[in-house]
């Protein structure tokens, strides 16, 4: 079992990682905001962190990562304040348009080698410290369920104008989400720079952050956990077929991109709910039948 | 809570919605307010709850102004308002939705939340009764957990009153709450909204119901073309020449 | 000046050739269909294959434009109509178009493999004309004369004949269209035949200018292709127009003054404005801000 575990760690790390940037997508759609800055993020955050460790080396990692999550937190604020007056696929666009200048920023600084990135990235992170990050990300998005705040996002996601005349402050409601997302992608990016040993622009381009709305879709966004849940299965299931696909004589990249493309048209198409509102549904189809 | 408005007009292009409408709703008065379909009532009650703005005009609220605050800064002074076409949170239940409501009236920092704390258990408990002591008073308290799309078109009205009176408003401003509704239905709103009134709040209230609005309301505002044409005690309104015409005119 | 006049409206054809498509659909279905650049690399393979199979290119030129179209209505059918009607059809059409440009570019991939791929020597006369004070060579003459006639020919359609009115139609109020009689799903079907066929120019017209097709040569045209018809007001053809040569001018001259690596910065710099300062375009009339 620990030799299963072993070799399967770096599978486990992804998941994890993976899990932690659904939930940062989720944070705004659940208020019903479609945020695509989050490679962005990301990518200061992974920055950031890799930053810190290489020319500061004596600080914990544990600050490394606070830094991590925190700078694009700060971040978030100037850009969310303008941005979130703008309704749906207007902030989409503006936030794509974010991730891309973020990406391009990087690729044009010369302190971070440009292009290259930065390279021999201690590795710091472990697969507990992963877990430990995961889990506090679900605990706090869990405990939004049933409570004032949370209340008032489902509100805003439902109905804003409605929700503002209940005295809920829609824009600030927003701009909480989309810095608490922020935070989350750019822990991830800090968790996996020290995982994957370097940092580059390339990593955090508009390809990233489908990924992590793709995850988040096909998870579920009716639960707290189904972006996790999203991510763990599209992260697993390409590896779990690549045997499959090897034999039908299909190249992995592709094979990897097909399967993401076609199960996220299945899911939009059939189950809009997601993974985690099959329990319900063969509920319904039983005591349909019985 | 006493609501004044002073020459409000509210212009789209070219067409005047509102046009410099001038009168004022006493304290605890249920006050009606009622004209052909188009007249500008409900753009009246999108001006006084701040999701539109003016073109020229004071809003006052107990002699403060409102009429440049956002939505949720009204909300806050104390009103609260259903609407014309239903807005409740569909995917919600009855009771979530009256959850929402209670915004205002809710104080309960995250921490609490985060920390475990039982205090916090205890709110959320709290907040879930009163919502379903709100919907006993609607008459809908076995509907509750009824997810609010659900539930029939005369229901739905109640919850969203039900949801409007959750932050214990000092002004109700309520948008044809009996449209659609059987006259059971109806009255039972009448009913409530006389009780809302004797419990010191003010109440706005559009309706095409116009016999229910003689009988429930204690004076009487009359919008045509988003104009006021005329003001006053029911008794009064119902004689009014004008008044007549336009209803008479209009054949609406 | 002078030249790099030329070269900003050479560049901006194909730009405004791909926002046109962009835009029209966005205006119909109020989605906006992130398979579009998708099908422009699509084409742009397609015609490399037809051109490799010793067609001519006069023949594969319209022919991959064709399949484009195709492929436009095959999406419509699978990712978009399923979904109309539904309460979150903006993001679930944003979500479902995402999945058909994974699906394409998987496919894609597959065929033709992720390294670049070039038309070979020849296809296109390699002739220099020259123009007042600058040169332009023949190719890129020829490719903004292809997409103004283009852009033309879709004007004309929309606003002359029967089927571009029904187009509009649908575009102000499918409700409305249909009590009129209009054939809501046929006017669609079109509508995004003819926004994956002009796609499908462009990314062929992308393929002879630059020489370099591969798998995601779409990408970078898909973001400025989002700057321009923000910048032309989402849904007006014309603002798409207008904002193609317009982006396209504005990046030569950034480059020229300002060095390369600004040039993609560039176009988000004009989409970040735009969107806060006037988020319906030049021309637009959707309510981009809450009320």
């Amino acid at each position: 079992m620990a030799d299963l575990f072993l070799a399967y760690e770096s599978l486990f790390a992804f998941v994890g990682i993976n899990g932690l940037l659904a939930l940062s997508v989720y944070a705004t759609l659940c208020c019903g905001q479609l945020s695509l800055a989050n490679a962005g993020f990301m990518a200061i955050g992974a920055y950031t962190g890799a930053l810190i460790t290489l020319r500061a080396p004596g600080v914990p990692f544990i600050a490394a990562l606070a830094a991590s999550a925190l700078a694009p937190a700060v971040v978030a604020v100037p850009l969310g304040l303008p941005v979130l007056r703008l309704r749906g696929v207007f902030l989409a666009i503006a936030t794509v348009g974010f991730g891309e200048v973020v990406r391009l920023f990087f690729v044009n600084w010369d302190y971070t080698n440009g292009a290259l990135g930065l390279v021999a990235i201690p590795q710091r992170t472990h697969l507990w410290t992963i877990a430990l990050a995961l889990a506090l990300a679900l605990f706090v998005l869990g405990r939004l369920r049933g409570s004032r705040t949370g209340y008032a996002l489902e509100a805003i996601r439902e109905d804003e104008t409605a929700a503002r005349t209940m005295g809920i402050h829609s824009t600030g409601h927003k701009l909480a989400m989309l810095v608490l997302g922020a935070a989350l992608a750019g822990l991830a990016g800090g968790l996996e720079a020290h995982h994957t040993f370097m940092v580059a622009p390339g990593g955090f381009a508009f390809g990233r952050v489908v990924d992590m709305l793709v995850q988040a879709v096909v998870g579920g966004t009716a639960a707290f956990y189904g972006p996790v849940v999203g991510a763990a299965f599209l992260t697993v299931l390409p590896e779990v077929l690549r045997e499959a696909g090897a034999r039908l004589g299909l190249a992995p990249g592709p094979f990897r991109l097909f399967l993401n493309g076609a199960i996220l048209l299945a899911v939009i198409l059939y189950l809009p709910n997601g993974l985690v509102s099959l329990p319900e549904r063969f509920r319904r189809r039983a005591r349909g039948a019985a | 809570m006493s609501l004044s408005l002073a020459g409000v007009s509210r212009a789209f292009g070219g067409v005047r919605a509102v046009d410099d409408a001038t009168f004022t709703v006493a304290d605890a008065e249920v006050h009606g307010l009622i004209g052909p379909n188009g007249a500008g009532k409900t753009t009246l009650l999108n001006l006084i709850s701040g999701l539109l703005q003016p073109t020229s005009g004071r809003i006052e609220l107990d002699g403060r102004r409102i009429d440049r605050l956002p939505p949720h800064r009204v909300a806050a002074l104390g009103v609260a308002r259903t609407y014309q076409n239903i807005r409740l949170f569909a995917g919600l239940s009855a009771a979530d939705n009256v959850v929402v409501g209670e915004h205002l009236r809710r104080h309960a920092p995250f921490w609490r939340r985060l920390l475990l704390l039982p205090s916090a258990q205890r709110e959320e408990r709290a907040a879930r009764e009163a919502a379903e002591a709100l919907l006993s008073r609607v008459g809908l308290r076995e509907r509750a957990g009824t997810p609010a799309f659900s539930l029939s078109y005369g229901e739905q009205r109640r919850v969203e009153i039900a949801r409007a009176l959750a932050s214990q408003p000092t002004l109700v401003l309520l948008d044809e709450p009996t449209a659609g509704m059987n006259p059971n239905e109806a009255a039972a709103v009448a009913r409530l909204v006389r009780e809302v009134a004797r419990e010191g709040r003010t109440v706005l209230l559009i309706e095409h119901n116009v016999r229910l609005v003689m009988e429930v309301c204690d004076r009487i505002t009359v919008l045509n073309f988003g104009k006021v044409i005329a003001r006053g005690a029911p008794a009064q309104i119902a004689q009014d020449p004008a008044v007549i015409a336009a209803y008479l005119g209009d054949g609406s | 000046m002078g030249q790099q006049a030329l070269n900003g409206v050479f560049v901006g054809s194909i730009y405004a050739l791909f926002a046109v498509g962009y835009t029209l659909v966005f205006g119909v279905l109020d989605i906006l269909n992130l398979a579009h650049a998708a099908v422009f690399t699509l084409a742009a393979f397609i015609a490399l294959a037809l051109v490799d199979a010793h067609l001519p290119l006069w023949l594969a030129l319209p022919l991959a434009v064709a399949a484009a179209g195709l492929i436009g209505i095959v999406l419509e059918r699978l990712a978009f109509r399923p979904l109309r009607g539904r309460a979150d059809s903006n993001i679930s059409g944003l979500i479902s178009s995402l999945a058909m440009a994974t699906v394409f570019e998987a496919i894609a991939l597959q065929i033709f493999g992720p390294d670049i791929s070039r038309f070979p020597q020849g296809t296109f006369p390699d002739r220099t004309i020259q123009i007042g004070g600058a040169s332009a060579s023949l190719l890129q003459l020829c490719i903004v004369g292809t997409s103004v006639v283009l852009m033309a020919v879709l004007t004309l359609l929309l606003k002359r004949t029967r089927l571009g009115r029904q187009i509009r139609a649908v575009a102000e109020s499918p409700r409305a269209a249909r009590i009129l009689g209009v054939n809501v799903d046929r006017a669609i079907a079109m509508a995004f035949f003819l926004s994956s066929a002009l796609g499908g120019a462009a990314g062929v017209l992308f393929g002879l200018a630059f020489n370099s097709i591969s798998p995601d040569v779409g990408r970078s045209v898909e973001l400025k292709g989002l700057a321009v018809i923000i910048l032309g007001g989402m849904g007006s053809v014309p603002g798409a127009l207008v904002a193609g040569f317009a982006l396209g001018l504005i990046e030569v001259f950034t480059v020229a003054h300002l060095g390369s690596s600004f040039r993609d910065a560039v176009s988000f710099a004009v989409l970040f404005l735009v969107l806060i300062a006037r988020p319906h375009g030049l021309f637009g009339r959707a309510a981009a801000r809450e009320a």
